[in-house]
């Protein structure tokens, strides 16, 4: 019975291996020690992802330092394994590397705001933090229905329940309870088309769904079908217009230190599961999912930005930010493939157009992490610091800081030579190959409308007086990190070369 | 008609009845127990597609675990069902037209020949077990997401307790063998008081 059965590699799984073990030990050790040694499960957490990221990232180091990619030819070769429901590639290793620096990023920002607050300084916190990573990386490396679920829900649970633990207020509870159902309900968008594609080609496995593809004879009404329910799933998951109606409230009731995790790493993962599915997966029906993403992603743009205009609350200023941003980043994905005419389809402009929106997201990533560790850095026991009005003045309180959150919005706004203009310069250069003018026209005109609200911060913070005229105070540590990421987004600006040409390379390997 | 296709279009009308009635009745005690036999039902129909074990879990896990559990905390929360209702006629239109439009679509696709898969196509063989293929591809080609799925079993267990733990509490139980043995100076204390005097 059991005899056709090899027991898999593990070795490409081991970072995922690795992970789980560590965090069910975190756990266990978190049940044991006292309340006075609570920061060892803080400390063993971040041990375990700076060993995850020096491990794996050794190889890059290498390859970056030397200038030569062929350092990368041992982890850059395409693995599968566990019955081919998970892929190790050079895409899934990079996106992987960053989220583990993300995670890692996001919870040395959150300590201190942790500390400040009971209800959210639990192992359980760092625990659940731990699980949310992994279930990100089951995503990144899945190249199965089943494992792209699972790994979603994985993470999903994760967050919805990290929301809610700050379960005295009203406002989070209510935040999270309109993340779950919406959530589940987008996950039942998502399975009922994959079941369509099921359907239509009898397998689970992306890369055998497109194999049946480029077979034909494949009933192309039941695909796109169930398309447009995979594409409305994972347009939740990415949270772009019309399926955006979560991210303001839950971006808002989470605590800052969970808006800051939601906000930043999995939008890596959302990422590489559009990237599976629809590239690796579905790249046949290119046609037809692109016409799909150009509405959502024109719909984001126009109300992420014009509704940001109205918010007086960072946070959900924020979140409506983080709507038009993931619009920009799909324009990216709609222009890799080209429709000849006589029915062909022409993707050499596919490796320029997806690397550009990998950028983007990791740019985003970095911006992002930035602004909320700010908004964690002024927030104190019993004041959030998360409305616009609190960063009145902040020039006078600390011009440092002040300099460096005004490069994190002018990087948001795309101002040229920081590491978000890149971002969308790329994206846009994408965009104008492929012949689509009106699509570049529009993504800059909201750009433009977009600045407004970033200044605006600028504005708040150089030319009012502050209603808080008390000095800065953050740990050195804190001030240290922080002060890094707004550097970081000023160099990557002036040599953006690193990490795209890094970017163009996984894809090149990996699709 | 056979009586295979009978009994098929018999549990589909049961199934489809009880699910109109688990979104329509004003009693949600009536509703959950309209789901338990929206399950039961739907258990019978995979019965009837050979998928015995599905049909036995669906059963087992749902109507006798999960709907039970439910049952209870929907008997014990007092749901205004008035006021779940409110603003049901403000979103009717834009609820209908989009429903509609589903069904609509939805109807066209489903409605094609590709889905009506001819009823001799879709007999087992005999002797070959649909919870034994089960069982074999789940712990040898899906054992990555079998695991998977356990951690996301104890990611809700540990959500669950994080959620609603509030540290340990003063116990207020008594000790039924300190009860016994009480004796009437441990309980009753006798005061001497001086008679007062007018």
């Amino acid at each position: 019975m059991f005899d056709h059965f090899v027991v898999p590699k593990l070795m490409p799984a081991a970072p995922e291996i690795f992970l789980a073990t560590m965090a069910l030990l975190i756990l266990f050790i978190d049940l044991v020690v006292k309340d006075s040694r609570r920061s060892l499960t803080y400390l063993a957490t971040q041990g375990t992802l700076l060993a995850l990221l020096v491990w794996r990232g050794a190889p890059y180091l290498a390859a970056i330092a030397g200038n030569n990619p062929e350092a990368l030819s041992e982890v850059s070769e395409i693995v599968y394994t566990f019955s081919n429901m998970f892929v190790l590639d050079l895409m899934a290793d990079l996106l992987k590397l960053f989220l583990y620096a993300t995670v890692m990023v996001v919870l040395f920002y959150s300590r201190n705001y942790l500390l400040d607050r009971e209800t959210l300084n639990k192992g359980e916190y760092y625990v659940l933090t731990l699980f949310a990573t992994l279930g990100m990386m089951v995503m990144i490396s899945a190249n199965h229905f089943v494992t792209i679920y699972i790994g979603l829900e994985l993470l999903s649970l994760s967050l919805y329940a990290m929301v809610a633990m700050n379960r005295d207020s009203v406002v989070s509870t209510e935040a999270a309870m309109k993340y779950f159902v919406l959530g589940a309900l987008a996950s039942g968008f998502l399975l009922y088309g994959m079941s369509m594609i099921y359907g239509a080609t009898g397998t689970l496995e992306i890369t055998g769904v497109s194999e049946r593809l480029m077979g034909g004879n494949v009933n192309k009404g039941v695909l796109i079908f169930g398309l447009v329910f995979l594409v409305a799933g994972l347009a939740f998951k990415l949270g772009v217009v019309p399926f955006h109606m979560w991210i303001p409230d839950v971006y808002h009731g989470a605590p800052t230190s969970v808006t800051l995790l939601i906000g930043s790493a999995p939008k890596l993962a959302a990422f590489a599961i559009v990237m599976r599915l629809l590239v690796n997966g579905l790249i046949t029906l290119a046609v037809d999912w692109q016409q799909m993403l150009i509405v959502l992603s024109v719909l984001s743009m126009a109300i992420g930005n014009l509704a940001a205009i109205a918010q007086t609350n960072l946070k959900r200023m924020l979140a409506y930010s983080a709507i038009s941003h993931m619009g920009f980043m799909l324009l990216g994905i709609t222009t890799g493939v080209l429709s000849v005419p006589g029915g062909m389809l022409d993707a050499r402009p596919a490796l320029n157009a997806y690397s550009s929106a990998m950028f983007y997201v990791i740019a985003y990533v970095l911006m992002t992490a930035g602004t909320f560790g700010m908004i964690l850095m002024m927030a104190r026991a019993g004041f959030e610091a998360d409305e616009l009005d609190d960063f009145k003045g902040l020039n006078q309180r600390s011009p440092w800081f002040a300099g460096i959150m005004l490069m994190l919005m002018f990087s948001m706004a795309g101002v040229p030579f920081f590491v978000g203009f890149f971002a969308k310069f790329s994206v846009l250069e994408a965009v104008v190959a492929s012949g689509q003018y009106w699509l570049a026209i529009v993504a800059v005109l909201f750009s433009l409308i977009g600045a407004f609200y970033y200044l605006r911060v600028v504005k708040l913070m150089y030319f009012d007086a502050p209603t808080n005229p008390a000095p800065l105070e953050a740990g050195m540590d804190m001030r240290i990190l922080i002060s890094a990421n707004g550097l970081a987004v000023a160099l990557f600006g002036i040599f953006p070369q690193t990490i795209m040409s890094l970017c163009a390379y996984a894809l090149l390997r990996s699709l | 008609m056979d009586f295979q296709t009978f009994v098929f279009f018999f549990l589909s009308a049961i199934l489809i009845f009880a699910a109109l009635r688990v979104i329509t009745s004003r009693n949600p005690v009536y509703a959950v127990l309209h789901l338990i036999l929206a399950f039961f039902t739907c258990g019978g129909i995979w019965a009837l597609l050979q998928a015995e074990f599905l049909a036995i879990a669906i059963i087992l896990v749902y109507v006798g675990a999960v709907m039970v559990l439910f049952l209870f905390v929907v008997m014990m929360l007092d749901i205004n069902v008035d006021r779940l209702r409110e603003g049901f006629w403000n979103y009717l239109p834009l609820g209908a037209i989009l429903g509609i439009l589903m069904v609509v679509e939805m109807g066209l696709v489903l409605g094609q020949k590709y889905f009506q898969v001819p009823a001799a196509g879709a007999v087992l063989p005999a002797g070959v077990s649909n919870t034994r293929e089960i069982a074999v591809e789940m712990f040898t080609n899906f054992v990555y997401p079998f695991e998977l799925a356990s951690i996301v079993l104890l990611v809700g267990m540990v959500a669950a307790i994080v959620l609603t733990y509030r540290g340990p509490k003063a116990s207020k139980n008594t000790n039924p063998n300190k009860q016994v043995f009480v004796k009437a100076k441990d309980r009753v204390r006798v005061l001497q008081m001086p008679v007062e005097k007018d």
